[in-house]
């Protein structure tokens, strides 16, 4: 038995010690493999992942560079930056975002509104790395935060410009308003190849000004080479390529103009547009109701956004560039001038008005009841007698009249330096065929010529055709191109380059013919219907009232019944010029539902002209300086 | 000289029975080395590195102590060991504390532990002592209650969940069913069901566990979540290159873009700062330990000694690969420390005893035939 045990042992120790052997070599072949792997990662892939290391250990950070100044053409500066302590908080980095932010809620405030807006902002930017939380603390709540720094891992203080615009709403269709870059806008920088300058920029310029002349104003992004640790912190700088910042940028608005043009027209709604006649430059350009667009510049609160959006009186929309208006009236001189251009009337041709048009067994009629008597062309300006014009349209006949008036820039884009412009419509048969598809409807019919020559029918302008038009006419028919930018100003290196005026055509124009209707519309302010607006003016103007009826409602909004009434009143409109030698303003009111033109719009224009040529301050403007002086102001400091 | 009667040259050779200088050399090499990654890993807690240097002693001590316990009465702590390991098992599946979503820790008194990390050796202990037992007459059925044995602590471990402490639990309890002799032909067989079980086992994961196997399958699939360990630890080695970056110098580590770099993924450490070179030396301290543990056990005395002593060399063995496999991105993410480099107190008093274990099957190697 014992000896069967023992052999029986041996022989377990012999296969004991086999599997041993069996384990060795199983270890060797696995730390063979090992080393295989190693000598895989360390020698053959050495470059691969030493690359991949200085990826992770260096960071290229981007050094925003400095958004140009905008002034207006006395220097005044219309949109500004100032610095401002930002806190940002790096999702990633943060494991309970919402009690992280409860958290930071102690020590700072943060409105219900703030965190919509983080919310809203995490949802559409997936990869920013730092989100704002709250922007512009103060002082106090610097203070507060960085002493509990070490409680937030994730959350950082930075300084940052901010966009300012001292003047509030005022003249914030011109300026625009800077909104947060996009995705789409990332597509544009891509397609552009301006990607790389725009990396860690988080605000472009996204209407009016800002955007027209972003590529001007934004500046030249620097960087730098940053060590970073792997939760994205700074260790130390290596190198430094410093940012360029934006050129400044002048324009031809007169702030102090546009300022007084906006208390002119107040709550209504409504347009102006001032062009000096003698190079194109836009002098004021107002559409209200406008917004503040310093409540855009930290990424605007979903709510007002909704708000602007919303509201019935559409205050985004720029109506100076983009609202179409019949120009009623104010069509008048202009459809004068062409019948004096084209010999189809002479100053003394004259008209019996009996109040009345008959053509084709429809009449028109005239607003004066038993007609204005004998009626020549004068008498037709200053009176704005209608009949006259029926007539007058009619002899013409719409071929020539859409001639004639085309080269005013009626009917077209004028080209100025805003996104959004509209196009208008100048009536004509070309016209009509192509706007309409049916063919009966494609047909131009003689009747429909009567009501264009005094501004209504399908004639539809926006505003700034209608000044464009006014200042082509009192300058002998040049057409500039409107513009808001005369100047561009490098404040590194100094360097200015002016914006010269941009002729688009000459039209040909018998002095004498110009100078009659210049002084018919003299005779509208002095004794015809914007006459009372402008009692006792001491300089000499031009000016003719327009009203244009409001047809049929033109958006398809919802109208409270109790407003239907009021929106469907007749468009105020005026265009005016002074002074009436060598004329250095030429202007366009429209004041929506505004009723007459002498009622609503004239009064307007006498307000502007009043300041433009007497530098008589409206009541509302004693406050010369710009609001909001209250925030300390850091210029741009390098 | 003496000292309280006895002779100081005594009280050192006292000391040093039973220590077997070799495996202690080996030990103390590859801590040294440990030492110095941690240093680096931990440059802004250098309290750690003290820490750890009092683990080690600690450690060590516990060494001492059970180098001079002889295996015969190693055996008497068999069934003890294995019985009070699965009972805190099972309290840790009813009482246990719950961290990052694994229920592993237990409360006693003002301490708590993982009595997972207690099944390492009980385990192995506990089958070895049965194989002892039933030395002269093993059949199949011998084998199938040790599996059985086997199985209960490690579905109680898998559960918690933790499955790289049921993986070397699992495997130090297969090592001494292998040594036992369990035939090839039922290896065979269990190894081809293991494999046709593998598409069920899948479905017992967790999800964060089946995301760890498949992120090592591709790990840029998940860059920031899962793969970010992977990965980053991957680059870590890899641009260690030949020489490595030199002590103290590495930017993965000293940037913290390794997580987890003083314990689990300290081999990333030493690999970046350490190159080719530094990881040749750490494999091949390792074989050397593993082939000594190895050569003691092919030399012991006793069944019980043999099979504790193989499967111990080897537990070493699945430590070393897995953690190193881990970090170098060719296995799966478990929590498997480095033995004798990650941080850590527990783990390594577990080592030090195994280490222990094999001195003392090596001082009684001679002591044959009761």
């Amino acid at each position: 038995m014992r000896g069967i045990d023992i052999r029986n042992s041996e022989q377990e120790v012999y296969q004991f010690r086999m599997r041993i052997g069996i384990a060795g070599a199983a270890v060797l072949i696995a730390f063979g493999l090992l080393a295989v792997r190693f000598l895989y990662l360390q020698v053959w892939q050495h470059d691969v992942y030493q690359a991949k290391a200085e990826d992770n250990r260096i960071s290229i950070v981007p050094v925003t560079p400095n958004r140009g100044l905008i002034v207006d053409r006395n220097g005044v500066v219309i949109a500004r930056n100032y610095s401002g302590y930002t806190l940002e908080i790096f999702p990633r980095r943060v494991r309970n975002l919402e009690r992280l932010i409860d958290e930071l809620a102690e020590l700072v405030e943060i409105q219900p509104r703030d965190r919509v807006r983080f919310r809203k902002l995490l949802q559409e930017t997936r990869n920013a790395e730092s989100l704002p939380i709250r922007n512009r603390l103060s002082d106090e709540e610097v203070a507060r935060f960085v002493v509990n720094r070490y409680r937030f891992e994730g959350v950082e203080l930075r300084a940052r410009l901010f966009r300012q615009y001292p003047f509030g709403d005022v003249g914030s269709h011109v300026l625009g308003y800077l909104g947060r870059v996009t995705t789409q806008d990332q597509q544009y920088f891509e397609e552009e190849g301006t990607s790389a300058n725009y990396r860690g920029t988080d605000f472009i310029g996204k209407s009016g000004v800002e955007a027209s002349y972003e590529a001007e104003l934004h500046g030249t992004t620097g960087f730098e080479q940053v060590e970073i640790d792997a939760g994205g912190r700074g260790i130390r700088t290596l190198s430094r390529t410093p940012a360029l910042p934006g050129n400044d940028v002048t324009l031809t608005l007169d702030m102090r103009l546009q300022q007084v043009a906006e208390i002119a027209i107040g709550d209504r709604r409504g347009a102006l547009v001032a062009i000096d006649p003698s190079d194109g430059g836009i002098l004021a350009l107002v559409s209200k109701p406008g917004f503040d667009p310093n409540l855009f510049v930290d990424g605007i609160d979903p709510q007002y956004w909704a708000e602007l959006n919303t509201n019935i009186d559409k205050p985004l929309n720029n109506r100076a560039i983009s609202g179409m208006y019949p120009p009623g009236s104010t069509f008048k001189p202009f459809m004068a001038l062409a019948a004096l251009e084209m010999g189809k009337r002479t100053p003394r041709s004259a008209i019996s008005d009996p109040g009345f048009f008959d053509f084709g067994g429809r009449r028109f009629r005239d607003d004066k009841k038993g007609g204005h008597g004998v009626v020549d062309l004068y008498k037709s300006i200053v009176e704005s007698c209608d009949t006259y014009y029926y007539q007058l349209a009619n002899d013409m006949g719409i071929e020539a009249i859409a001639h004639s008036l085309a080269p005013f820039g009626f009917g077209a884009r004028t080209g100025i330096d805003l996104a959004g412009e509209q196009v208008g419509v100048l009536p004509s048969p070309e016209w009509k065929l192509k706007r309409f598809k049916r063919p009966d409807m494609q047909k131009w019919y003689p009747g429909e010529t009567i009501s264009i020559g005094i501004g209504q029918g399908y004639n539809s302008y926006t505003p700034i055709q209608l000044a464009q038009a006014m200042s082509v006419l009192v300058n002998g028919g040049t057409v500039y191109k409107p513009r808001l930018l005369t100047r561009i100003n490098n404040t590194r290196t100094g360097d200015l380059r002016e914006v010269a005026p941009e002729v688009i055509r000459k039209i040909k124009l018998k002095r004498d013919n110009v100078e009659f209707i210049k002084r018919s519309m003299v005779g509208v302010i002095k004794e015809g219907t914007g006459g009372r607006a402008f009692n006792g003016a001491t300089y000499a103007a031009g000016g003719k009232t327009g009203t244009a009826q409001v047809i049929a409602i033109k958006q398809n909004e919802k109208y409270e019944e109790a407003k239907v009434a009021e929106r469907h009143r007749d468009h105020s409109l005026f265009i005016a010029f002074a002074p009436v030698d060598s004329p250095r303003i030429a202007l366009a009111i429209i004041v929506e539902n505004g009723g007459f033109g002498a009622r609503a719009a004239a009064p307007v224009a006498r307000t502007v002209l009043d300041y433009f040529m007497l530098g008589k301050v409206p009541a509302g403007m004693d406050q010369p300086t710009p609001e909001d002086a209250s925030i300390d102001e850091e210029e741009e400091g390098d | 000289m003496e000292l309280a009667g006895v002779p100081v040259r005594r009280i050192g050779e006292r000391i040093v029975e039973g220590i077997d200088p070799t495996l202690l050399v080996l030990i103390l090499t590859i801590s040294m080395l440990g030492l110095a990654a941690l240093y680096s890993a931990s440059i802004d807690t250098p309290s750690r590195v003290m820490a750890q240097v009092m683990n080690l002693c600690v450690a060590l001590a516990a060494m001492w102590l059970v180098a001079q316990v002889p295996p015969q009465t190693m055996m008497r702590f068999a069934i003890p060991a294995y019985v009070v390991g699965v009972a805190f098992l099972v309290a840790v599946a009813l009482f246990g504390d719950v961290a990052n979503g694994a229920r592993r820790w237990l409360h006693v008194g003002v301490t708590r532990f993982q009595p997972s990390e207690m099944m390492k050796l009980a385990l192995p202990l506990m089958l070895a002592w049965y194989f002892h037992k039933h030395e002269t007459t093993l059949r199949l059925h011998n084998f199938f209650i040790a599996s059985l044995l086997l199985i209960v602590p490690l579905g109680l471990i898998a559960r918690q969940p933790d499955l790289g402490t049921a993986a070397l639990v699992g495997a130090a309890g297969f090592y001494v069913i292998f040594f036992a002799g369990l035939s090839w032909k039922v290896l065979g067989t269990l190894f081809g069901l293991g494999l046709a079980a593998l598409p069920i086992g899948w479905g017992f994961l967790h999800g964060y566990q089946r995301k760890r196997v498949l992120t090592l399958l591709d790990p840029t699939t998940d860059p920031l979540g899962a793969g970010y360990h992977i990965i980053q630890s991957t680059i870590a080695v890899g641009s260690g290159g030949l020489w490595g970056k030199g002590w103290l110098n590495g930017t993965q580590a000293h940037l913290e873009f390794i997580p987890e770099r003083h314990t689990d993924f300290i081999f990333a450490v030493f690999s970046e700062e350490f190159g080719l070179i530094g990881n040749t030396v750490l494999l091949i301290l390792y074989f050397l330990l593993i082939g000594r543990g190895l050569y003691i056990a092919a030399n012991a005395a006793t069944v019980f000694a043999r099979l504790l002593a193989g499967a111990i060399s080897l537990m070493f063995f699945t430590y070393a690969f897995v953690n190193m496999g881990m970090v170098s991105g060719i296995l799966p993410v478990v929590g498997v420390p480095l033995p004798f480099l990650s941080y850590g107190g527990t783990a390594l008093l577990t080592l030090f005893i195994g280490a222990g274990v094999l001195m003392s099957v090596h001082r009684y190697r001679k002591l044959v035939q009761t």
